[in-house]
């Protein structure tokens, strides 16, 4: 039942993008168009995943027994972006496709700060393995689901009439409020 | 000083170059936290700016990434373990966001694209407008919210087991002005950013066509 809680929180109430605001940079910038929103966010909850599963097990087996977990933000970051660079060199033996497909987003990753934010959070947190899994994976496919929406609204909006000064930033802020309203707004 | 307000107006991080909104939008439910964020960002700012334009030389091009987010990251958690052990109660109200500087697009984007090209003087000169520009726009945000939101301006208050008094100021009389609530949740954050946004568009458009 906790895990199930955990789960709607990482994907709806507690959206990393719409009430912790990690991840903006991606969001606004690069959510115009439908497909490279999913794409990102695919890109987005897969080194979430994997980078969470690295650092708690760095965390709780490495930095916490040495009494040395000042270090954890150096720590994450330099897992993070290890791992992306190797990631993407893998990709690009592997799969030319995949590569074609993720590559470009995939550099990006390293300094969207919802990888980081999430891998702090999970120890801020203090869950259990399966609770820091659960987690990420579902705040992974929040920001995928929320960037998704968000991109097909942003298309909507493109051709319809609005004030030269609210075009662009300024408009995708304002429904980036209002979603933020509804999503606050669901409780289970 | 010319230079430096050019800086401030042309560069503004959060209304011209859209770095750094994650920790604009997060941490402005109060005036103190938001100038707060703004002197933690330029401490690691000046800081990363200086130890790059001096290093620039020895860094080979393809790895220059990862050494500077090192040395960004170094500034980070010395200031996080100063903040942890002598302002304890803004270390907690600031939570992740204070981690987060090292991934800021801010301070990163600007070490690679001033520090890591120019000399130490411009560095220092860049450092101090971009941080400026950031602590200004973020006051006006957490100024906003904070009105509206709670009707209060919190000047000094997780900073008061340091000057031993809190200032707090009711704006309104409290019985008459039911405030915003929403204003401090999430939300009320992108709906002022994107406000503000469209009024800079608007000022800043309406120069471009005069000139």
């Amino acid at each position: 039942m906790n895990l199930i809680s955990i789960f709607i929180a990482g994907l709806f109430t507690e959206n990393i993008l719409l009430t912790k605001f990690l991840g903006i940079c991606p969001f606004v910038g690069t959510s115009k168009k439908e497909e490279t929103a999913f794409k990102m966010g695919l890109a987005v909850t897969i080194v979430v995943t994997i980078s969470s599963i690295i650092t708690y097990l760095l965390y709780t087996y490495i930095l916490v027994p040495t009494d040395t977990t000042y270090l954890k933000t150096l720590m994450f970051i330099l897992v993070i972006a290890s791992l992306v660079q190797l990631l993407e060199m893998i990709i690009k033996k592997y799969s030319k496709s995949l590569y074609l497909a993720f590559g470009i987003y995939l550099p990006l990753i390293t300094t969207n700060c919802a990888v980081l934010g999430i891998t702090l959070l999970n120890i801020n947190n203090n869950y259990s393995f399966i609770g820091m899994l659960t987690y990420s994976i579902s705040s992974g496919l929040g920001f995928t689901f929320v960037i998704y929406l968000f991109s097909t609204i942003r298309e909507y909006l493109d051709n319809k009439p609005i004030l030269k000064s609210f075009k662009g930033y300024p408009i995708a802020l304002l429904t980036a409020g209002i979603m933020a309203l509804i999503f606050g707004r669901i409780v289970l | 000083m010319r230079q430096l307000l050019k800086i401030i107006k042309n560069e503004n991080p959060i209304f011209v170059l859209m770095l750094g909104l994650c920790s604009s939008l997060a941490v402005t439910t109060k005036v103190e936290n938001a100038y707060l964020m703004g002197l933690s960002v330029f401490i690691v700012l000046l800081f990363s700016e200086i130890v790059v334009s001096l290093i620039k030389k020895l860094v080979p091009d393809n790895i220059k990434i990862p050494v500077y987010i090192v040395i960004i990251g170094t500034f980070v958690t010395l200031l996080e373990m100063v903040l942890k052990e002598y302002i304890n109660p803004l270390y907690q109200s600031l939570s992740i966001y204070l981690p987060l500087i090292v991934v800021n697009c801010i301070v990163l984007g600007r070490v690679l694209s001033v520090s890591s090209k120019s000399n130490l003087k411009t560095s220092i000169k860049d450092a101090i407008g971009i941080s400026l520009g950031y602590m200004l726009a973020l006051i006006l945000i957490a100024l906003l919210r904070e009105v509206l939101g709670n009707n209060t301006i919190t000047l000094v208050d997780s900073l008061s087991n340091i000057t031993n008094f809190k200032v707090i100021i009711n704006v309104f009389p409290k019985n008459n002005i039911i405030p915003m609530s929403f204003m401090t949740s999430p939300s009320g954050a992108f709906i002022i950013l994107g406000l503000l946004m469209a009024l800079f568009n608007k000022i800043g458009g309406e120069k471009n066509e005069s000139n």
